[in-house]
């Protein structure tokens, strides 16, 4: 080894420069800054999400947890400061175990409840964080009485039965106008759970007031877990009506289209005037071309929307095996109502309930998944800027046909037969 | 009402009717035999409907030649449930059977519900919305290919019963436990086979019922209730009861949504069988104890 030795090298970790001073200068204050920093931090908002994942509504549930998934990353991405923790629990479709999983969500220490897609539930739910002081924001559940009570900690994202079927039917007349065929008769078939009953309620009391083209011969109401519905079919079939209206979930919006074709039923239409079912995913996998032409006129995701495409992106990256269009309406108002909690614990910056509660009656969110006004709450804790579309599925997807200004397709009315189908 | 309408109701209320009587034939022959109450009977159905339909989905396999594979497959099963866990329970009290075999039904449930999801399956064969046009009546193509295998299976059953050696010395058994120990029948490899023919009675069924709804795995319940309700309804331990009850009850559930409200058909069953309790306690073609 030749040559002078190598100057140490902790030598020069000693020579002070300006450069050096100002740094250390910064660190030393960021550290004396640290505690206070700490404290105000907020703790994650932690919300219970309680939803039907097993019984006949899990395809629901599922669907609408989904949304609920997606929402921690993606708020951050929308620039809320906040931290969410979902505590996720299942309605198994029943309205006890919902009210029994509220109860246990609260004493687990959720600090606001989201869901439960069933007004059964919602119901039951209500009553319980009303008794907690515990807010409750429903994504999708339609009975009026839930906000009709006076409730305090109870606030919906969701249009009410009456607020469904109000659009339901002035779509129904548009259609009608649109394509220049007006049924004459109709005959309406509903799920007899709380809410097909809502719905009933609500065409009972609107039909009048409406003027509607066409009379309902008769009502038919069936078992929400019915696995058969030959002779509901057969019975709809006899009265000879031009147009089948409904109020169906999913398992029994696909039985009654299968049992329409085998009975070779063939009315002008079916549609429905606010109800899911016909534009889920499974409707389309298990009945192919038979599931098209069907009409839903209910709440849509606004595709011209920001958010809207934010929450695609984010369910393909998450869930790539997924088709969106299948999940839209579910995923739309779940991510939404984690939305509106997360945005109500940003102004209020306390997991307290009253205070939530608070900040959740002065919401104000302009920027939405789902078409209509901005996510905002009226006394009884009621969003009543809540738009709606008249969907019809289209070679195996459901496609805006009405609004006209927000139309992919002209609408179609009256369907091809069963057979007339390719 | 139209007689077109009430006809039409009726028939397919009839030949469903008799799919559910093969299922809870097999109800019926375990408890004649055993007398032990299989609690997981709607499980082992949903078993053999789960089996339907992946072999659909997978091989495209029709249910109606997935009748024997299934039907084999669960007499397996059940015989093996049989000699190993439920034996020992037979002599003991009632209610130690009832927890027993309600234990296997919920792991049936959680383990469906693990391995598939809650997500409703169905088969959809080629003919699977086809109809038969016989003057007014249009009777669905399925539900009359079912009934019709239905019938088949428990003319076969009752032949077996009747016509063969094993078939007689199972019957034996039921009738005189100790009296087919004293002639040295195997009476607890008879017990066996029968608990494993009554499940193949209900894989049978579960083949054909994969092909009128779609199968969830927590199907199973509303099974075994409707199962108890038609033997008891028929006669318990009565094959041909069983199938008399099947009928009765799928005519009953047609004709009271056709003329009550639809949304209340399964209560009028449950009248079916207050009733028959009422008056024939034994049930309608049940020997009374």
């Amino acid at each position: 080894m030749t040559g002078r030795p190598a100057k140490p090298q902790s030598n020069r970790g000693f020579a002070l420069t300006r450069r050096a001073f100002a740094a250390g200068a910064v660190g030393l204050a960021a550290a004396a800054s640290l505690p206070r920093a700490r404290a105000q931090t907020l703790a994650p908002l932690k919300i219970g999400v309680l939803l039907p994942k097993t019984g006949v509504q899990a395809f629901f549930g599922q669907s609408c947890q989904r949304g609920a998934d997606i929402a921690p990353a993606l708020l951050a991405e929308l620039g809320y400061a906040v931290k969410i923790e979902l505590m996720n629990a299942d309605t198994e479709t029943s309205v006890d175990t919902a009210r029994a999983r509220a109860e246990k969500l609260i004493n687990d220490g959720a600090n606001v409840l989201i869901g439960p897609f069933d007004s059964g539930a919602a119901t039951a739910i209500a009553q319980v964080a009303e008794q907690r002081g515990v807010p409750f924001v429903i994504n999708i559940a339609a009975a009026p009485q839930i906000t009709e009570q006076g409730y305090k900690f109870v606030f919906r994202n969701f249009p009410t039965s009456g607020m469904l079927i109000t659009n339901g039917l002035t779509l129904m007349k548009d259609m009608f106008k649109a394509t220049g065929t007006t049924p004459k008769t109709a005959v309406f078939m509903h799920v007899n759970d709380t809410f097909g009953q809502a719905n009933r309620n609500a065409v009972e009391a609107l039909f009048p007031r409406f003027d509607m083209p066409f009379r309902i011969l008769d009502t038919i109401s069936y078992d929400p877990a019915a696995r058969d519905l030959s002779v509901e079919v057969a019975k709809a079939k006899a009265t000879q009506a031009e147009l089948l209206m409904v109020t169906t979930r999913i398992n029994d919006a696909i039985l009654l289209i299968r049992e329409m074709v085998k009975q070779r039923w063939e009315p002008m239409g079916v549609m429905s005037p606010g109800s899911p079912g016909m534009y889920e995913e499974q409707f389309f996998t298990s009945l192919g071309k038979n599931s098209d032409f069907m009409v839903s006129n209910v709440p849509w995701f606004n595709p011209r929307s920001e958010v809207a495409s934010l929450v695609t992106a984010a369910f393909k990256k998450q869930f790539p095996n997924d088709r969106m269009i299948g999940h839209i309406f579910n995923v739309g108002f779940t991510f939404e109502a984690v939305l509106t909690a997360a945005d109500a614990y940003q102004r209020a910056k306390s997991t307290d309930g009253k205070a939530l509660a608070e900040a959740l009656r002065a919401t104000k969110i302009a920027k939405r998944v789902m078409i209509g006004g901005p996510i905002a709450f009226d006394a009884k804790g009621q969003n009543v800027e809540i738009g709606a579309a008249a969907l019809q599925n289209r070679n195996g997807e459901p496609k805006v046909v009405l609004p006209a200004e927000a139309a992919e397709a002209a609408p179609v009315f009256p369907m091809p037969g069963w057979t007339k189908r390719g | 009402m139209p007689l077109e309408l009430v006809l039409n109701v009726a028939v397919g209320g009839v030949l469903t009717g008799l799919v559910y009587g093969l299922m809870a034939l097999g109800l019926s022959v375990i408890f004649g035999v055993m007398r032990v109450v299989n609690f997981a009977h709607g499980e082992m159905m949903t078993i053999a409907m789960y089996a339907a339909v992946i072999a659909f989905a997978q091989w495209q396999l029709d249910p109606f030649l997935m009748l024997l594979p299934v039907a084999g497959g669960l007499f397996l099963f059940g015989y093996a449930l049989q000699a190993g866990l439920i034996n020992p329970f037979i002599a003991r009290p009632e209610h130690s059977q009832f927890i027993l075999l309600v234990a296997v039904a919920i792991i049936m449930v959680n383990g469906l519900l693990m391995a598939f999801g809650p997500n409703a399956r169905n088969v959809l064969v080629p003919y699977a919305l086809d109809s038969f046009e016989f003057g007014p009546l249009l009777v669905d193509k399925v539900r009359l290919y079912a009934a019709v295998a239905s019938l088949g299976l428990a003319a076969a059953l009752f032949v077996f019963f009747r016509g063969t050696r094993t078939g007689k010395a199972i019957r034996a058994a039921a009738d005189n436990h100790t009296g087919a120990l004293v002639v040295g029948l195997n009476v607890q490899r008879l017990y066996a086979l029968t608990f494993g023919l009554g499940s193949a009675c209900v894989g049978a069924a579960g083949c054909l019922m994969a092909l009128l709804i779609d199968v969830t795995p927590t199907l199973g319940p509303v099974y075994t209730l409707l199962g108890f309700v038609i033997v008891i309804v028929g006669g318990l331990g009565s094959m041909a009861g069983a199938l008399l009850g099947g009928v009765l009850i799928g005519l009953s559930e047609a004709l009271a949504g056709l003329f009550l409200v639809p949304s209340a058909k399964s209560m009028v069953s449950f009248a079916l069988l207050i009733l028959v309790l009422l008056i024939r306690p034994h049930g309608l073609l049940g020997r009374s104890t």
